[in-house]
């Protein structure tokens, strides 16, 4: 017999204290625990997170970056104070000064410009979670140019799913996860809504559901794939009108839904060179047309007890009409989107894309079910149970990232549509305050006046050539282009064309470029080495060509060494936010929910959080909205803001605990919200009723219950929008029947990709260069234990990702008689890189790709000099650049969507060819000095009591 | 003490799934951050922002791929590893000094780390790489199943987890008894047919790995599915068919 | 395996030491007094010197003492016991022969026993891990022994022994090899028995765990060229047997001739050492993609 076990405590205290508040490792927003545990020195300190149990995003659960995020609070790349800029811009060279000099000088600069001419002041944040509170400064302020980062980021998905849907993905909605038996993922880079999706994934799976991943890369959710359709980048559009060809001629679509909730029965005009041809025939008020099926008589579409009919067709006034829907088949059912006609491009055997959609098909129809649940519709008949169809689809930047983009995501929420999956039992359903058409979003507004507030909200969705935002001369408002000609539907911006377009003046010159959390000078700009190039360029005076940069970051990132004046951000944990219902809440598609962020430590050094430095230059600016009539303060800080700031009366940035903390959505300001906040664990939820819980936009129970929290004012049930008429109108104009022309050079792109169904066209650089001479598309995926720089910094996160391989595929790996080891010169039109590369089997074979954002500039993140995220890591970024290459005509074709300008990362298409092994990636950048040296040699975690 | 218990009350251990873990990392680092907090000395970490870091993991994810037997894609699988708690465990009987022991109430392998003198043998015992020398103390780190979790008072019930299972996002981990046959765990394991690393070590793990489901058989099944057989050839009929439909709706 | 400088000079110092001391033990040497005195030193600094660098191979040597605690199960704490008991009856022996001028010759033949007891057992530490299938043979400790007998046959300056034994080693370090080469792939042991998955087809690495390192891989994945590692066994092979044979046979006997034979002989047998963790690939490597098919 072995001698007992040494003696042992198995019940440890955990920690002194628990404080709950909201990550931001990432965008996913979840809710954590955070331990805090008495220091030597008596203070409370950071001991553990783990996930919160009771929040409605991740239920306990919890990436590796969020249990991570000790680390982000120790990191040593932390800023320390307020910088100004002694050496040259890029030097990194820096002297601290007060907040007190810092404000007085960022007030010196933007003063002036505000008297003067707002638009000269440039404001762009990037991984920003307070977008209604950075946007109200910047429209208070005046300039029309402000943007988030949605532009290189996602924003095909958010405008293709809001303005066929009322929502997209990640935020916008969720997949029935209790009930989908098929999850077909399109191009998810891993990240987005990370935490839920495979907590869903598991759920799926455990309930014997399939996934079926659509991606050139095996990796991540596609690793756990049932089935895996190995694509080449840039066709899933293709692929997608293809399943729509086979579904429509199988008759496998789901006819009573389109019929009921889309707007596949309303009439289009068919008149040759009408200038309504392609539009939808309406009444007097507005109301789009249907033929009533039992009548034969043209209805408004939601007049209560009609039957809209999909085969209808009306003459009217020497014009025939024919629906939405016998358009659709005449486009779908072209043998152009055969399978057999579309496999080759794709990569896709023909008999797997035929499989693919045999198997939604099957699943969205003969697996049907019905929940015993009753709902009232808005034409006010009234349903016993709810139909469900358990197939969801989800995508996010992967499909997104392109110039088909737009279209192609388009495609994706028509196919959902055709076979009524979305907002139905199994199928896709939007999370509150989704879904929303786009006439309950602002349009956008970009009339600048000196001293003045902007003439409305920046960013919103164009109905039409008339919601552009150009001036009265015709040429850009803003100085990213968004809403011209060249991307008439850029809902988020374009922040990768802001320091491109400013370099070049074109539209005009500016004189403060104004930056938040984005790494402009790094892995957020395309064509990296050249927006530093942009950013330390002087003119003939000697002075830089973008005058002024003030850049806000709690780290010492690459973007610090190329700023002028620096406002040191608190860490996550430092710091109040609120994860508003106004801007990108955390909603579940069962609840509304927001949530805070406050400070669970007080920063240790001289540092604030932005928000409240940016009420704070508010009130120095006087600006409306910051001060009252007497020019005093009406916030003392972001805390107050969020508290007693409200939008429309009784609707602030908090939904919850309002009044006398007793009301949700609506109510009056109460003082004490922030504690109520807290002691719910950081967050707020409000469920939604049963019956209103699924066909959401046209559910009365749920329209009501919406208006009651204040999403809208009024019920505003609406239709699918198979037909997207705001495309048609801008073909119109392209085709000379508007006030608001546009350029020559542009009517055929417009009228080309402006399709009012989903097409898919090559990607716009593919036309510019000799695909035989780069034959390979190179992607990035940020991977799962990493978000953008901030893992560098990270001493544990770094050790899992602290070099980036380019991954080959195995058709090239042996063409080129790669190894183990070896290093390849990679070229583009753009540039050329040398890197390390590695062998990925499950990998299209036309497809190279890395992981995002690994590779670091020498200096910064408190680095060693040697570290393997400055020698061997390297950005794709060098290779990608944020115009198309030159046409000879003299204009400066932007690498983006042509219809929401989203950049187009992943048309890059590049040749490889085997190296010599090196020391060092390439391009090699100049090292920065670092603010706040470097970090420690050892760490060992623990808070010694 | 070395000598390992003939049999234990329980056999507490994970169950990993191969067929869900999307290789997120979130249980390496939930591992991390508790048990450099808790358990003997800290995981520590050399070089921790330089150019080759050495941190002490007590568990990690490899990834690997597979080329199936019968031709097709590649598979992917993520494959989350750390100490599997063998019954009969031959990292614990090579140490000279009693530090390592296996738990005769719950088959748990531990070390205590005050008896530790590093000399790194049960390392060179174990064949999964479950152990690691903590580069600052000199002492042997291993997964400690989060003993001073799983019977902690002062955590609610359902948190008397390991911090990798509790993290895990896509439910890929799972904890409890493989001693007893009617435990969810053991069910699981016969209903997937949970298999044990490296078998022919005869190191008997307790842990148990759920194999990744048949993959990428869509193409063969649709050949006999009727579902798109198409409704009519010419656009036309698709019309007719239309009406006929919507007058059975 | 990392070829661990304090590992190697242990194992070979203390290899030689206990080797001679076997020797001294059962009165080869029939000297006593003050003759007695040298060769002893000789033999109790090999092994002293040896056990001393073992203890760098541990991070906490203060706490070595606990080692003697696991013998019933550990080879590592027998290794411990037997060599204090060689080095206290060996020392009484020695105390006997130098001081007294008494051979003890019961007590010398256990010191010799319990010397080669020691040697077998540091053979055992090795011998006894599945997870290094190289080492993981019978022929290790006989490989061991041998080598720490030969070499204790040349310091002892015992011609005809070392000869035959010199023969035996060099046998013995041929089959090592031999058999070593052929061991992991007898075991068994892929990447698809490691990872489990062998019945869906072949296995290869896609990403290792952490772009940065780690103990494991430091400690047991350590990748000697093959070119290199043959090159290292000639050398290895002809200055453990061939050069010392020739020594021991062709250059007349002496102290010059012995330390001359037992410097090619101990740097043969560092570079036999030295391949021994060099070239024996642990499990683990299977699970770093590290071994080839």
């Amino acid at each position: 017999m072995a001698s007992p076990n040494p003696t042992l405590d198995t019940s440890p205290k955990v920690s002194d204290e628990v404080r709950k508040t909201t990550c931001y490792m990432c965008a996913c927003r979840c809710g954590i625990n955070v331990h805090m545990k008495d220091g030597t020195d008596g203070k409370k300190r950071v001991a553990y997170i783990e996930g919160n149990r009771d929040h409605p995003v991740n239920k306990g659960v919890l990436c590796a970056k969020g249990s991570a995020g000790i680390m982000q609070v120790n990191a040593p790349s932390k800023l320390k104070a307020p910088l100004l800029r002694t050496g040259p811009r890029g030097s990194g060279q820096f002297k601290e000064i007060s907040w007190d000099e810092a404000l007085e000088i960022a007030t010196s600069w933007l003063g002036p410009l505000r008297d003067n001419a707002p638009e000269k002041l440039a404001f762009f944040t990037g991984r920003d979670q307070s977008q209604s509170f950075t946007s109200f400064w910047a429209q208070n302020f005046g300039t029309p140019n402000y943007a988030a980062h949605g532009g290189f980021c996602s924003v095909n998905m958010a405008t293709a799913g809001i303005y066929t849907m009322g929502g997209a993905f990640w935020e916008f909605g969720q997949p029935d996860w209790d009930r989908t038996k098929v999850f077909v993922i399109f191009g998810v880079a891993e990240d987005h809504d990370s935490n839920p999706i495979k907590m869903g994934i598991g759920k799926l799976k455990g309930n014997g559901g399939k996934v079926i991943g659509v991606n050139p890369i095996r990796s991540g959710y596609n690793a756990v794939a049932d089935e895996w359709v190995g694509i080449t980048p840039g066709t899933d559009g293709l692929l997608i009108l293809s399943m729509i060809h086979l579904l429509m001629k199988a008759g496998k679509i789901d006819l009573n839904y389109l019929s009921r909730y889309t707007n596949a029965p309303c009439l289009v005009n068919e008149t040759p060179g009408s200038p309504e041809k392609g539009l939808l025939l309406r009444d007097g008020t507005g109301k789009p047309l249907v033929v009533d099926r039992k009548t034969g008589v043209l209805e408004p579409f939601d007049k209560a007890g009609v039957n809209p009919d999909l085969a209808g067709s009306v003459d009217m006034d020497g014009a025939t009409h024919r629906t939405v829907f016998q358009h659709m088949a005449e486009h779908f059912l072209s043998e152009d989107y055969a399978p057999e006609k579309v496999a080759e491009k794709c990569g896709i055997k023909a008999e797997r894309i035929w499989a693919l959609a045999a198997e939604v098909a099957r699943v969205a129809f003969d697996e049907a079910f019905e929940l015993d649940q009753s709902w009232t519709d808005f034409r006010g008949e009234h349903h016993e149970k709810m139909l469900g169809r358990p197939v969801s689809f989800h995508a996010m930047r992967g499909i997104s990232a392109h110039s088909n983009g737009f279209q192609t995501c388009r495609a994706l929420h028509v196919l959902q549509i055709l076979l009524g999956t979305v907002e139905v039992p199994g199928g896709y359903r939007f999370k509150p305050p989704y879904p929303k058409p786009v006439e309950a979003h602002p349009t956008p507004h970009c009339k600048s006046q000196p001293k003045h507030p902007l003439d409305g909200p920046h960013l919103g969705f164009v109905r039409g050539p008339q919601d552009l935002a150009l001036k009265e001369d015709g040429t850009p408002a803003r100085i990213d282009k968004a809403f011209t000609w060249e991307n008439p539907l850029s809902a988020h911006g374009l922040m990768h064309m802001v320091i491109s377009n400013a370099h070049a003046g074109d539209p005009y010159k500016i004189d403060t470029l104004f930056l938040y959390m984005a790494n402009m000078s790094w892995n957020s700009s395309m064509n990296t080495s050249s927006v530093m190039e942009m950013l330390t360029d002087k003119d003939e005076n000697g002075d830089y060509v973008i005058p002024k940069i003030i850049y806000s970051d709690a780290y010492s990132s690459e973007m610090v060494a190329f700023a002028d004046l620096i406002l040191p951000d608190t860490t996550y944990l430092e710091r109040h936010d609120c994860i508003s219902l106004l801007d990108r809440p955390i909603c579940e598609a069962d609840a509304a929910a927001d949530a805070i962020r406050w400070p669970v430590i007080e920063p240790d050094r001289d540092v604030r959080g932005f928000q409240s430095v940016l009420v704070d230059l508010g009130v120095r600016l006087g600006l409306p909205g910051f001060v009252n009539n007497k020019g005093e303060a009406i916030y003392a800080d972001y805390a107050d803001y969020i508290v007693n700031h409200q939008r429309r009366p009784g609707i602030g940035p908090l939904a919850g605990f309002r009044g006398d903390g007793s009301k949700s959505g609506r109510g009056e300001v109460n003082p004490d919200q922030l504690n109520r906040y807290i002691e719910n664990g950081g967050f707020f939820v409000e469920h939604v009723p049963e019956e209103a819980a699924f066909y959401k936009p046209w559910n009365t129970a749920y329209q009501d219950w919406a208006v009651g929290l204040g999403f809208y004012d009024k019920p505003q049930p609406y239709l699918f929008q198979l037909y997207v008429e705001p495309l048609r109108r801008m073909q119109l104009a392209a085709e000379g029947h508007c006030d608001r022309q546009p350029p020559d050079h542009l009517r055929q792109r417009i009228i080309d990709c402006m399709d009012p169904l989903p097409i898919w066209y090559p990607a716009l650089e593919d036309r510019e260069i000799d695909e035989e001479a780069y034959p390979v598309h190179a992607l990035t995926q940020r991977p799962m234990a990493m978000y953008h720089s901030w893992g560098s910094q990270n001493a544990w996160l770094r050790q899992i990702h602290g070099i980036n391989p380019l991954y080959v595929p195995t058709k090239i790996w042996e063409e080129k008689g790669f190894k183990d080891g070896d290093w390849a010169k990679v070229t583009s039109v753009h540039g050329e890189i040398r890197v390390p590369v590695a062998h990925m089997a499950g990998l299209n074979e036309n497809t190279v790709w890395t992981w995002n954002a690994i590779g670091k500039r020498r200096g910064a993140w408190a680095l060693e000099i040697g570290a393997p995220e400055a020698t061997k890591g390297f950005l794709l970024n060098h290779l990608i650049n944020e115009l198309l290459p030159p046409k000879g005509d003299g204009l400066r074709w932007s690498n983006s969507d042509p219809i929401t300008g989203q950049a187009a990362w992943f048309d890059l298409r590049v040749r490889i060819e085997k190296s010599r092994p090196r020391k060092h990636s390439k391009p090699t950048t100049s090292s920065q000095v670092s603010p706040v040296g470097e970090g420690p040699s050892t760490v060992q975690q623990k808070v010694e009591a | 003490m070395t000598e390992l218990p003939e049999t234990t009350q329980r056999k507490l251990g994970l169950v990993i799934d191969l067929d869900t873990c999307v290789g997120c990392h979130a249980c390496v680092v939930a591992c991390k951050g508790w048990n450099t907090e808790n358990y003997g000395v800290p995981l520590s970490d050399v070089d921790a922002y330089g150019a080759d870091p050495v941190g002490s993991f007590l568990n990690r994810v490899h990834s690997y791929e597979i080329a199936p037997t019968g031709g097709g894609c590649s598979q992917t699988v993520h494959f989350p590893k750390s100490c599997l708690h063998c019954d009969t465990a031959p990292c614990v009987t090579v140490c000279p000094t009693g530090a390592s022991y296996k738990r005769s109430e719950d088959g748990i392998v531990l070390v205590d780390e005050s008896a530790c003198i590093g000399c790194g043998l049960c390392a060179w015992a174990c064949p999964y790489g479950a152990r690691e020398l903590d580069q600052v103390a000199g002492v042997m780190k291993k997964c400690t199943l989060c003993v001073d979790r799983i019977y902690n008072e002062n955590l609610e019930e359902v948190d008397r987890v390991p911090a990798c299972v509790r993290t895990c996002p896509a439910g890929a981990r799972h904890f409890g008894d493989l001693g007893d046959p009617d435990s969810d765990v053991s069910k699981l394991v016969a209903e997937r047919g949970g298999f044990d690393l490296m078998p022919e070590q005869g190191t008997a793990p307790t842990n148990k790995y759920l194999p990744p489901r048949p993959k990428d058989r869509l193409t063969a099944q649709a050949a006999d599915s009727s579902s798109l057989t198409p409704i009519a050839e010419e656009p036309k009929g698709f019309l007719g068919w239309l009406d006929m439909a919507l007058e059975a709706l | 395996m990392h070829p661990a400088p304090s590992v190697i000079i242990f194992t070979v110092l203390s290899g030689l030491g206990l080797g001679m001391l076997a020797f001294l033990g059962i009165g080869v040497l029939d000297v006593q007094g003050v003759a007695a005195f040298m060769p002893f030193a000789i033999a109790f600094t090999f092994t002293i010197t040896g056990l001393i660098a073992s203890t760098f191979h541990l991070d906490n040597p203060q706490r070595a003492w606990r080692a003697f605690s696991q013998w019933k199960t550990s080879w590592l704490s027998r290794e411990a016991w037997l060599s204090a008991a060689t080095l206290s009856v060996m020392g009484i022996f020695a105390i006997n022969n130098i001081f007294r001028g008494i051979t003890i010759s019961v007590l010398g033949w256990l010191g010799a026993g319990l010397a080669m007891a020691t040697v077998v057992s540091t053979a055992m530490i090795y011998t006894q891990l599945k997870t290094v299938p190289r080492w993981n043979h019978w022929i290790t400790p006989i490989h061991m022994l041998t080598l720490s007998l030969a070499g204790g046959a040349i310091l002892m300056q015992h011609t005809s022994a070392a000869l035959v034994l010199l023969t035996c080693a060099g046998l013995a370090q041929l089959a090592h090899w031999r058999i070593g080469d052929r061991q992991f792939a007898a075991r068994g042991h892929s990447m698809e028995t490691a990872t489990g998955l062998g019945d869906r087809g072949s296995v290869r690495m896609f990403e290792p765990p952490h772009t940065g390192s780690n103990y494991l891989l430091k400690e047991m994945v350590y990748v000697v060229g093959r070119r290199h590692a043959l090159k290292l066994r000639c050398i290895a092979f002809v200055t453990i047997v061939l050069l010392p044979f020739l020594i021991v046979v062709a250059l007349p006997g002496g102290t010059l001739t012995t330390c001359f034979a037992i410097t090619i002989f101990g740097l043969g047998t560092f570079t036999s050492r030295w391949l021994f963790f060099a070239e024996a690939e642990h499990v683990v490597a299977l699970y770093y993609g590290k071994r080839d098919g």
